[in-house]
């Protein structure tokens, strides 16, 4: 038994440096003679810009260079295009942006960038920046996402004869969802607003270019260095990918936010480039706020048709969904995985659901943690509990009578789709009625009335809700290497990205049990473009399916390759070596030798192995398609009705992530996500003022976040493995989970706990104040 | 300026104004402490001034004269080991100044409840959501120093 292997609570490799201040983020970098950046962000939602005048802050010593949109254009310096729209893949056209790395006519939100100036000192770059004079025309903006789909509405782009239609999305069957309703025993609605969040990693982007002997190389805060280097050199500055280096070291939490390529990217490579001496950049905390892509903001109005025994026989809804100024590289994700990941685990005979991506002139939205999985678990966990309600049935029997069973597995969602079908899902496997057995069981669901008459007899309302997950996890190929150096130890060198979910741990798990090496032998190198020769990143909970998948291809490969050299050292025919445990086997015999000893061989510099080839290495990809997370989340909930306080006091998680490769980390991914969950649920908000477009919510005195005296004190947390039947390694993604369950458990409990005003509907977060008002507003 | 920075004494060269948090990673080497909000609102930047956890983003220069600080590097305790145990870092960015404000609140009170740990650690801000561990693990060091 491999202490260290696959399936072992594992500590983490890379925490000595975390706990000690010795990691190293791209901040922590000061590279000799580096100036430092300041951005001049539009401090109007929607402006024409008249003029700029930057003589004064020029003439201030130490101020090296100001750049604006004008002189992108001059020395044709391309936009940041989205990675794909819906055309790309057979769907609807749309209206693609090209955002430039500096807006040269129109500011189209708070924080759209506009000048660029590099000094001595991050201090006096930021005093210069406030000395550049820009001459703005203000014009009205379209902020909400309602107020900017609405007939003549202010338009982000002039030339988009859609109006502010990004692009249309439509799946299902209209007449097979006309006729289900027609003839539904029940019907249910809700209008629905997923308020708009954002990541807020608790480092701020930040990004150094520089640019010597001909060559580029950008230190980025990044989860996808090979997709910032593929977009900056070819859409950006249109110079062969090999002069760019990327370079993203210890990442400070990313959520998917960091996945996208930033205008400051591209300024401070350009900004070097003019300077010929490094410039770094770092994000302020309103910056972030501003400036980093959003997620959610989407309005949605459903409605679902049931028969007599509480059958779903159709879904129908439509959305507008923000996606901010631009689209983004990813942009078209949430909006896409909101309506596809609607079925969630329920057989749903007849679907159409449709969404209007909607320009803002806010900020830009993008993937973050969840990316439109949670958009779709709220409203279908929402819908499921009003039809419970409305039927006078048990919500967990309601959901129990509609689940696909494992029987019917592999199920096509889009069985008689007329539009769409190419983007819906398949499920390979999932036994949901098992994980919700399981968590009535850790959740001590039928202890509620007890519990309740506790909180009553308190002057506290008790509420509880049960909900079921699915996501799909992992998107795009993969790329992996191992690479044995001369002394038997192992490199693992990855194009998955980690930044925050253990990677070096349990890449090094699993090539300590398939290669037999110990664990303490292998090594993790990812995050440079010059050392990984390709990979994709990290984003969509990828690594482990994707990554992993390739990572056993190259383990194999690798055995495939040693076997020759050790058929050589054991004087017997390939065909006679077997692998087994870490060593090369005479097939019948006990004569054996290890795979290191293997290893080693291949670096002899005489002698008769180096026929075999110099050293040992090997790639692997993986193509493998994604795969379908789920789970069961159970909270049971007290508000305080004098204060609308909402605590949550028992949370219950019963997750089905595949093959589990590491309980330790998975428990701490499910955990992070609940915390995410539950801020949205609960606290977190991006407000705009919605004349203005100024973001009402932008320092951490605005935004609020979970702290430790926030959250529940203790998660009832277990796995149900059901391998994945798509990919060698039976896993199934697990970073974003828990934020796709959380935010609908919550609700539900909260209404739960308010049926007693016969309060039937609240949107997040349910602060404290929206929850008393509407008390109040149901007892007047 | 002169002050204690992690046991030795130091003397520095710059602006009273100057926040703490760029003298010490700009002008000392001192990289553990990190940039988060710039204004006290997020915990990155602790330090202890004289055994009291403090922001160094917004702390001038100038209040430290003659006091004692202690930088993450400065420390090598309970801890840190009681974190490692319960696996709390992931991103990593916020935890040097959990660690600052766990070690204060156990020199002032060796057995702190959960509640107060809670409370201790509401100024430290966590967006990979670790709080519970961490909670756990400043349990863990308490019973450990004991």
């Amino acid at each position: 038994m491999n202490r260290h292997g696959i399936g072992q609570p594992v500590r983490r490799v890379e925490d000595q440096r975390f706990l000690t201040g010795k990691a190293r983020y791209v901040d922590d970098i000061q590279l000799p003679h580096m100036l430092h950046g300041a951005v001049v962000m539009s401090p109007h939602a929607h402006a024409r810009i008249k003029g700029i005048d930057a003589k004064e802050a020029l003439a201030m010593p130490g101020v090296h260079l100001v750049l604006t949109g004008e002189d992108a254009k001059k020395e044709g310096l391309g936009g940041i295009p989205p990675l794909f729209m819906p055309e790309d893949m057979g769907g609807p056209k749309g209206y693609r942006t090209f955002r430039p790395l500096l807006e040269p006519v129109k500011a189209r939100y708070v924080g759209d960038r506009i000048a660029f100036v590099v000094a001595d000192s991050p201090e006096l770059a930021r005093i210069a920046a406030e000395k550049v004079e820009i001459d703005y025309e203000p014009l009205p903006a379209a902020v909400n996402v309602a107020d900017a789909a609405k007939d003549g509405a202010p338009k982000v782009w002039d030339d988009n004869a859609a109006g502010n239609l990004a692009f249309p999305l439509m799946m299902g069957n209209k007449d097979a969802t006309d006729a289900a309703f027609a003839k539904a025993k029940h019907t249910v609605s809700l209008r629905l607003y997923n308020n708009r969040i954002t990541a807020n990693a608790m480092e701020p982007r930040c990004c150094i270019g520089d640019f010597a002997n001909d060559s580029y190389t950008l230190y980025t805060s990044s989860q996808n260095p090979h997709g910032v280097r593929g977009i900056l050199s070819g859409a950006v500055f249109k110079f062969p990918e090999n002069k760019l280096r990327v370079v993203s070291p210890d990442v400070g939490g990313g959520f998917g936010m960091k996945g996208d390529i930033y205008p400051e990217d591209g300024l401070v490579l350009w900004a070097s480039r003019r300077l010929g001496r490094p410039v770094k950049w770092v994000a302020t905390r309103t910056e972030s706020l501003l400036g980093d892509n959003h997620g959610r903001d989407q309005l949605i109005s459903a409605e679902m048709a049931l028969d007599e025994q509480g059958k779903i026989l159709a879904i129908k809804a439509q959305a507008l969904h923000s996606v901010g100024a631009y689209v983004t590289n990813a942009g078209v994700v949430p909006v896409l995985c909101a309506l596809r990941n609607i079925p969630n685990v329920y057989v749903v005979p007849a679907m159409l659901v449709m969404s209007k991506a909607t320009f803002t002139h806010t900020t830009p939205l993008g993937p973050y943690r969840g990316a439109g999985r949670p958009e779709a678990s709220y409203v279908i966990e929402r819908l499921m509990d009003d039809a419970a309600r409305k039927i006078g049935m048990d919500p967990v029997e309601l959901r129990r009578r509609n689940y696909i069973p494992p029987s019917a597995m592999p199920y096509d969602t889009t069985a008689n789709w007329t539009v769409g079908k190419p983007v819906g899902w398949t499920y390979d496997s999932g036994e949901f009625a098992k994980l919700t057995d399981r968590a009535l069981e850790l959740a001590d669901w039928n202890g509620f009335q007890k519990r309740k008459q506790q909180s009553e007899a308190k002057n506290r309302l008790r509420g509880r809700s049960l909900i079921y997950y699915l996501e799909d996890s992992g998107v795009f190929n993969e790329r992996m290497e191992l690479r044995f150096d001369p002394s038997g130890t192992v490199t693992v060198v990855a194009g998955t990205h980690n930044h925050g979910q253990g990677h070096a741990t349990t890449y090094a798990q699993m090539v300590s049990d398939w290669l037999g090496v110990p664990f303490e032998s292998v090594r993790l190198v990812q995050g440079d473009t010059d050392a990984v020769a390709f990979g994709r990143g990290t984003y969509a909970s990828r690594s482990t399916m994707l990554g992993g998948s390739a990572l056993k291809g190259a383990a194999d490969a690798i055995i495939e390759k040693a076997k020759h050299m050790a058929g050589h050292l054991l004087e017997t025919a390939v065909a006679d070596i077997e692998f087994e445990e870490g060593k090369f086997k005479v097939k019948g015999t006990d004569k054996a030798i290890p795979m290191t000893d293997v290893a080693k061989a291949f670096y002899r510099p005489v002698g008769p192995t180096t026929k075999f080839g110099t050293g040992l290495d090997a790639s692997g990809s993986s193509a493998v398609p994604p795969s379908f997370p789920n789970g069961c989340h159970a909270c049971e909930l007290e508000i305080d009705p004098e204060t609308g306080v909402v605590e949550i006091d028992r949370y219950t998680v019963v997750d089905d992530v595949g093959k589990v490769i590491n309980p330790m980390i998975c428990h701490g991914q499910i955990e992070g996500a609940l915390a995410q969950g539950i801020g949205q649920a609960l606290m977190e908000n991006v407000a705009f003022d919605a004349e203005s477009g100024q973001m009402l919510s932008a320092s951490f005195m605005d935004y609020a976040m979970p702290r430790a005296a926030d959250l529940p004190l203790h998660y009832e947390m277990d796995f149900i493995d059901v391998p994945a039947k798509t990919n060698p390694l039976g896993v199934k993604g697990v970073g974003e989970a828990g934020c796709v369950g959380a935010p609908p458990v919550v609700m539900n409990a909260i209404l739960d706990a308010l049926s007693v005003y016969k309060i039937s509907h609240l949107d997040m977060p349910a602060t404290s104040r929206r929850v008393w008002e509407a008390i109040q507003k149901a007892k007047a | 300026m002169k002050f204690i920075l992690n046991g030795q004494p130091t003397e520095v060269k710059a602006g009273e104004n100057t926040p703490l948090l760029y003298v010490l990673r700009n002008d000392l080497g001192l990289v553990g402490s990190r940039f988060g909000c710039g204004s006290g609102q997020c915990g990155a930047c602790f330090v202890m001034v004289d055994g009291k956890p403090m922001a160094s983003c917004d702390l001038p220069l100038s209040f430290l004269e003659n006091k004692t600080v202690t930088t993450v590097e400065g420390l090598n305790g309970t801890v840190q080991k009681a974190l490692l145990a319960e696996q709390a870092a992931q991103c990593g960015y916020c935890m040097s100044g959990i660690i600052i404000s766990a070690t204060a609140l156990l020199a002032r009170n060796a057995s702190p409840s959960e509640k107060e740990i809670r409370e201790a650690l509401d100024k430290n801000l966590c967006r990979c959501g670790s709080h519970n561990r961490v909670v756990r693990a400043v349990m863990r060091a308490s019973r450990e120093q004991a």
